[in-house]
């Protein structure tokens, strides 16, 4: 009979009545919806992140490092001289390099003898050639040294694009050199970029054999590694034969790094964070029914004359029931608006604060407010029962 | 049955009573029983003026209930525009009661936190009639009242008097017909109490069928015509005695 425009209007004005014992009320659920909200939101922002950072690329990439050169006192090199063409030969290796940084670095120069002036900031490396398609270079000019210049000891080198340009290298039209501790390199090509080995741009690259000659094996602080390309999926067990495959004598000296498991990754950060802390919204969005529940029931108390005028005027027991469910279920929703809103603030303030992309389902600012509304609306049902079974003739007369 | 629109205050011209109670009796389960309303039996003609007169814990407020169809009898008939209302669900008992009687309590019962025109206005919510025009119904009401001026003071801001011209305002702007009072002076000076009889006195001249409840000889003299509870007990008070006429009819051999 009542029109539901004139029973919202109602239940309306009865939580503007007293707008501060609303605010309160509607806290727990607040704190409840917006906890849910910002724990889902910050779980998958990370998961985001995680898969984000977790790229083929690293899928793909295991690194086998010297771990006894760690202990070493006089420069060492644990790896075989055929390190490359070992692990070649397993199955899913794509490509695999040796390398590592020439320590001290040597004085290096563009031009011989006494007018050199030494080109300081560009590291020398020692590269196998299998370096090259393992870190994914692109070749700006001419070519890269091979197998052959390795093996005969050749004096060639290869530039980054950077070492190159600080050098004064642009073209290798008329054969250019440079001069490493005095000896000249004949620069065969030019590195434009380089996926997984960046710093690579910044040297000079020579054969691991001359490097041997002229430099001696590599430093205990800057050890040798092998980069591994691997066939997507087979990281995981070349990583468990690299070492035996390098030194079946001694698999212990070296160390394979494989890219961590995804899966692995995604249930640490559900089990961290969500399980935990989704119980404590839960207990929140639960406090928050229970305040709910009590103010409600408290309004029907406090306002028990107000329901027998109200019945006395010509309100149903079900306009009344009506009317106080609305309430509760106004506060809840309410709350749980208030809650997505502060939930969603939450998760973009630490996505900013931490350079991520904030990943939020847009179904959840939806589901917050109803799951505050369904709150409001159970906190909400005895107390409305109570109200809509109050006796008028005796509420009147409180 | 009812009369929705209102127009007509003075119904039943023909002569039936607009309120026909037959042994109506009312007892609260105990422990311990209580016999709040003995056999009683009472008539009331359209635009009749009734003072029920009695002390506290007399079972008046028992008979109020029962005629404002907020309470059930336990045993006996009672009538309202003919029909006997024990037959009818909850529902069409609070229809019937939302528009065809107004109250007037002792203590106003107005929500304080709406303003004097929107307590007039609720009296019409429940009867699910068109939002439009409800504002100007109830400043009409207040006007009739004398309380154009305040509309739109919170209660607390009014006098008692106010207060209680504003629940009566509220009581007749649906246009019921029939207005029940509970002790309408109960909270107000003398001289409040006077204009507010005053103003009942214009309601019944306008055709309202009034019914006041009060303890006080002073008040229930404004009334046309009176009757005594006492003990749960109807009893005459100077009025004609018509049998089965039905303007008046205590039984229970209790006739003072």
């Amino acid at each position: 009979m009542i029109r539901s425009r004139d029973l919202l209007a109602e239940a309306a004005a009865g939580m503007l009545q007293r707008p501060g014992r609303s605010a309160l009320t509607m806290m727990g659920t607040v704190l409840g919806v917006g906890t849910f909200i910002a724990i889902i939101g910050l779980t998958s922002t990370a998961g985001g992140q995680i898969s984000k950072r977790f790229s083929v690329l690293q899928a793909t990439q295991v690194v086998v490092q010297d771990a006894a050169a760690a202990e070493a006192t006089r420069p060492t090199l644990s790896f075989p001289d055929d390190a490359e063409r070992r692990l070649g030969r397993l199955n899913g290796v794509e490509a695999a390099g040796l390398h590592w940084p020439l320590a001290p670095a040597p004085v290096l120069s563009s031009r011989p003898g006494a007018v050199a002036e030494p080109v300081s900031g560009i590291e020398v490396h020692a590269a196998g050639p299998g370096v090259f398609p393992a870190a994914g270079v692109r070749i700006q000019a001419g070519v890269s040294y091979n197998t052959w210049h390795d093996e005969h000891h050749q004096a060639v080198a290869v530039l980054g694009a950077v070492a190159a340009r600080k050098l004064g290298i642009s073209h290798l039209e008329n054969g250019p050199a440079v001069w490493i501790d005095g000896s000249p390199y004949t620069v065969v090509g030019v590195l434009d970029t380089s996926e997984r080995l960046p710093g690579l741009l910044m040297s000079v690259l020579i054969p691991p054999r001359t490097a041997l000659d002229h430099f001696g094996p590599p430093s205990p602080e800057h050890p040798a590694q092998v980069l591994v390309r691997t066939a997507l999926g087979a990281a995981g067990t070349i990583a468990r034969q690299a070492p035996l495959s390098l030194r079946p004598e001694n698999p212990m000296s070296l160390e394979a790094q494989a890219p961590p498991d995804p899966r692995t990754l995604r249930d640490t950060v559900s089990s961290d964070l969500d399980v935990l802390f989704l119980a404590l919204a839960g207990i929140a969005v639960f406090i928050g029914a229970l305040g709910i529940a009590n103010t409600t029931m408290v309004a029907v108390l406090e306002r028990s004359s107000e329901i027998g005028l109200r019945r006395a005027l010509g309100a149903c027991r079900r306009h009344i029931a009506g009317q106080f469910l609305l309430e509760s279920t106004g506060l809840g929703l309410l709350g749980g608006l208030v809650g997505s809103s502060l939930g969603v603030v939450t998760v973009v303030g630490v996505a900013v604060q931490r350079s991520w992309t904030p990943v939020l389902d847009p179904v959840l600012a939806v589901a917050g407010p109803g799951v505050g509304a369904v709150v409001g609306l159970l906190a909400g049902a005895y107390p409305a029962l109570r109200a809509a079974s109050l006796d008028p003739a005796l509420s009147l007369r409180r | 049955m009812t009369d929705e629109t209102g127009t007509s205050v003075r119904d039943g011209a023909d002569g039936s009573p607009v309120i026909r109670l037959v042994d109506v009796t009312k007892t609260y389960p105990g422990p311990p029983e209580v016999r709040a309303l003995r056999p009683c039996s009472l008539a009331v003609q359209p635009g009749d003026y009734l003072g029920i007169v009695g002390p506290s814990g007399s079972g008046k407020s028992t008979l109020l209930n029962i005629l404002g169809l907020l309470d059930r009898p336990t045993t006996g008939v009672y009538e309202f525009d003919g029909v006997d209302v024990a037959g009818l669900t909850d529902a069409d008992r609070t229809r019937l009661r939302g528009s065809r009687i107004g109250f007037v309590f002792q203590s106003f019962h107005l929500l304080p936190h709406r303003t004097a025109v929107e307590n007039v206005e609720l009296a019409l919510v429940y009867g699910g009639g068109p939002r439009a025009g409800r504002r100007e119904a109830a400043l009409r009401a207040l006007a009739d009242v004398g309380l154009d001026h305040r509309a739109h003071a919170l209660p607390s801001t009014l006098s008692g008097g106010e207060q209680q011209r504003v629940a009566v305002a509220r009581a007749l702007v649906g246009s019921p017909g029939v207005v029940l009072c509970d002790e309408p002076t109960g909270n107000l000076d003398s001289a409040t109490t006077e204009r507010v009889l005053d103003l009942l006195d214009r309601l019944n001249d306008d055709g309202y069928t009034l019914l006041v409840i009060t303890h006080e000889e002073a008040v229930a003299a404004r009334a046309r015509r009176r009757v005594r509870v006492h003990d749960g007990t109807l009893t005459v008070d100077g009025g004609t005695l018509i049998v089965d006429g039905g303007v008046l009819l205590p039984r229970g051999g209790s006739a003072a």
